[in-house]
């Protein structure tokens, strides 16, 4: 193995009376992959934020080829050839290609007058798109690009700043199957160009596939490391969690009342030319697949009215629901746990206790005024049972970890009764000890008598919680596949709109 | 609590520079007065920061002073209409057209801005053709001594007006602060998806807001009216929109929604009437008038954006 290009040492940060690093070490050499892994907390944001200068280290030292350098701002980090690409993107949608590669140093022309280069700009993004194999033109508009292009862009500003450091931060967590596995032969590509890459995942599976060398933190603290041979998705939750943790998967056997909630010929906005049907059963959980944008989101909506009236028929327990509107869906047990948790999940800037109580206010409430004791009361109690990590329930929602946001979001339905619950995306954006409570609560939920709809975009997930598994294909329903047909190939063959034999 | 606190103390230490400048300030005819315009002002005031608190806003308050006094006056004065009649007929006229309003944002999903920018224009337009371009009046007519003296009577030596926001103030405080329906209003402005997908009706919600404020604006309307006893259609209730949207942003209503408080939309009210006050009891000319409010208002979110930032940054630090 080369030199390291970048080594951190003993790298200590305080914030107030809390130690979010305590003497981290991390190397990384060019050419290599390393995936920094933890939970949520544990650090890893911490020690990138000081690698691209947003904060400064109380106290170790950062070496880029083997110099010391102080590192106080996003200009230092750019030329030092370090370069993030965040979980969010940071394009301009309303600009095309070329100029979001060239944001803030677009190449001038005409002397005083500083006139746009148009010409040489588009000419050198396009060199950088051709690197990472993207065919769009460079004058093409950000909004019309799909999320995965729309990352590409980024990757193609990063590789025009010269990056040698590369930082990807929760780089699939928007993406599909297949822009995900472009994208981790993207990865492959630049470690061949000797950029160093430092992949930050939830994702574990990801990680075994593409890492040289796994870094986990814990508490802020060097938990150990994997090399190439020794990763593993258990080893790796071990270290992460630094306890062994029963498997979150499990599959009780019974027998569950198939065709409890019945779909049949539901139209969606998205593809009004096209009916889907299904059903699920009492205690069941049906995990539903799918490209992004395969209309699993726009179904969930549906179902939910959020789209207004629903056109096809939803049977509950052998009853037909008419359901125009969310508060329909809800006075019939449907409920929503929404793909987007900070738009429509929750409100962040209100405390826990508002939120969790908003969809059932009318019960903590005499004539319309809100008896604010047993509204705490009733807060307590769920969070408590959900174990959602708060001092108190008057806590700012925004205050919490992703997980213990979707926890909340959760709670806002379990105080009342629910009989269809539909997830989307459950456990994007949650750290592996949440997921682990969350897929046990969706197990005793069902076990309770719920049917419930899981609509993910994560394989492993899909593989391992769903008892069966719905999959669509731009619009189309195009096969439920059985417990014992659920193989990742299937799935991917229905995905991709070939029907099942 | 803290953003009132901080709009209140400006109240307080405004009225005592005035009063110790100019002891005139504490006489019994000028704090009668001031209470009277406080009254009248902060009626609307709280519709207005209902509004503000979905994330909407309404320009057309103004103008509708306009129209229903115009109107107001020819039922009275020209129709011979009974007093109880006509109140009954402007009140409803109010909230129509806040219903309309109601209706043209959430089902035409047309910009709150947009729709009472027209009403400002529609309705100013409408009083002038309906009066000839001339003023209108009360003059000495009888026969509704009762509701003149809901704008120039007194109870028990409180100006009417005073009176009237006191009792509508508890109304709107427990409606706001206490009900599940004042829930709804802060959570349909603070998000107003997550609070369609938490299973509230939004639409609903936000019209019934442009309801009630045209509810507050009808009764005063009515006092307006009588205050000046003439309504002159192209200058009666100019501006008015702006200090009822004033007296919300200085009592810590966020133009973005989701925040404010009975309460402070009272200070915020009061504020700008002392404000004025100070103009002429200072002998400040009164053409600055304008001026002096517009300074105090803006150093006053000034202040609160420091001090916001500064709290934000010692709960970041934590």
């Amino acid at each position: 193995m080369s030199a390291p290009v970048l080594q951190m040492r003993g790298i200590e940060k305080r914030f107030g009376g809390v130690r979010a690093l305590r003497g981290v070490d991390f190397e990384i050499a060019a050419g290599e992959v390393v995936a920094l892994a933890g939970e949520n907390g544990a650090g890893k944001s911490t020690l990138m934020k000081i690698l691209g200068g947003v904060h400064q280290p109380d106290a170790g030292e950062v070496l880029v080829d083997g110099q010391p350098v102080k590192i106080t701002g996003v200009s230092d980090a750019t030329r030092l050839g370090v370069s993030f690409i965040h979980q969010e993107l940071n394009v301009l949608e309303n600009l095309d290609v070329a100029a979001n590669v060239y944001l803030g140093r677009e190449p001038v022309k005409g002397g005083f007058l500083k006139l746009v280069d148009s010409q040489k700009m588009h000419q050198d993004s396009a060199v950088y798109l051709k690197r990472l194999g993207l065919e769009i033109p460079t004058n093409t508009q950000l909004w019309r690009l799909s999320i995965a292009q729309q990352q590409m862009v980024e990757i193609a500003k990063a590789l025009s700043l010269d990056a040698r450091i590369l930082i990807m931060d929760e780089p699939t967590s928007s993406l599909t199957l297949t822009e995900t596995d472009r994208l981790l032969a993207l990865v492959h590509e630049l470690k061949a160009q000797n950029v160093a890459i430092i992949y930050i995942s939830h994702r574990l599976n990801e990680i075994e596939q593409i890492a040289d060398r796994v870094v986990v933190l814990r508490d802020g603290a060097n938990a150990g490391e994997l090399g190439r041979g020794e990763i593993t998705h258990d080893r790796m939750v071990k270290m992460m969690v630094g306890r062994d943790i029963e498997s979150f998967y499990q599959h009780p056997e019974g027998d569950r009342a198939r065709g409890y909630v019945q779909i049949q010929g539901l139209r969606t906005l998205r593809y009004p030319k096209h009916e889907v049907s299904f059903d699920v059963g009492r205690g069941e959980i049906m995990g539903m697949a799918g490209l992004v944008g395969a209309g699993r989101t726009e179904v969930a909506q549906t179902v939910f009215g959020i789209d207004g009236p629903v056109q096809g028929r939803i049977t509950i327990g052998g009853q037909e629901l008419r359901i125009r509107s969310p508060q329909d869906a809800i006075r019939h047990g449907i409920y929503l746990i929404p793909e987007d948790r900070r738009l429509a999940g929750l409100i962040t800037d209100i405390p826990i206790r508002e939120n969790v109580t908003l969809p059932s206010l009318e019960r903590y409430a005499q004539a319309w005024l809100i008896a604010r004791d047993r509204e705490r009361a009733a807060a307590t109690e769920v969070c408590k049972k959900l174990n959602v990590k708060t001092p108190s329930v008057e806590q700012l929602v925004i205050n919490l970890s992703g997980g213990n946001q979707q926890k909340v979001v959760l709670a806002k339905w379990l105080a009342l009764e629910p009989k269809l619950l539909i997830f989307d995306e459950p456990t994007r954006g949650v750290d592996v000890g949440a997921k682990a409570e969350i897929y046990a609560l969706m197990r005793e939920l069902a076990e309770g008598g719920v049917a419930i709809l899981m609509i993910s975009s994560d394989m492993e997930e899909v593989l391992h919680i769903s008892d069966r598994v719905a999959v669509m294909h731009e619009g189309v329903l195009t096969g439920v596949l059985e417990r014992s047909e659920c193989t990742e190939e299937n799935i991917m063959q229905l995905a991709v709109g070939k029907r099942a034999a | 609590m803290k953003k009132e606190l901080g709009t209140f103390i400006l109240l307080v230490v405004l009225c005592i520079v005035v009063a110790i400048l100019n002891p005139v300030f504490l006489s019994a005819t000028n704090l009668q007065n001031m209470a009277r315009l406080i009254g009248a002002y902060g009626i609307f005031s709280l519709g207005l920061g209902i509004v503000i608190i979905t994330g909407g806003i309404d320009l057309s308050v103004g103008s509708v002073f306009a129209l229903l006094g115009v109107v107001l006056s020819i039922m009275l004065t020209e129709w011979m209409w009974p007093a109880a009649l006509a109140v009954v007929v402007i009140i409803a006229i109010a909230m129509a057209l806040g219903t309309i309003h109601g209706l043209l944002i959430t089902k035409m999903r047309i910009q709150p801005f947009i729709v009472t920018l027209c009403g400002l224009l529609f309705y100013r337009g409408l009083a002038r053709f309906i009066a000839n371009d001339e003023t209108k009046g009360f003059g000495s007519a009888q026969g509704f001594d009762w509701l003149r003296s809901l704008a120039t009577g007194d109870v028990l030596g409180v100006p009417t007006p005073f009176v009237l926001l006191i009792i509508i103030s508890a109304i709107m405080w427990v409606v706001l602060h206490r009900s599940v329906y004042g829930r709804y209003l802060f959570a349909v402005g603070r998000n107003e998806t997550a609070s369609r997908y938490s299973g509230i009706n939004s639409q609903i919600i936000i019209a019934s807001a442009y309801v009630i404020l045209g509810l507050l604006a009808g009764i005063s309307a009515i006092i307006f009216a009588f205050y000046t006893n003439s309504v002159s259609p192209s200058s009666h209730g100019n501006f008015f929109e702006l200090y009822g949207i004033a007296a919300a942003v200085l009592g810590g209503c966020s133009l973005r929604g989701g925040e404010g408080s009975v309460i402070g939309i009272l200070i915020g009210a009061a504020l700008l009437q002392v404000l004025q006050n100070l103009v002429n009891l200072l002998g400040i000319p009164s053409s600055l008038n304008f001026a002096v409010m517009g300074a105090v208002i803006l150093l006053g979110v000034i202040a609160d954006q420091l001090l916001q930032r500064r709290s934000a940054a010692r709960t970041a630090r934590v």
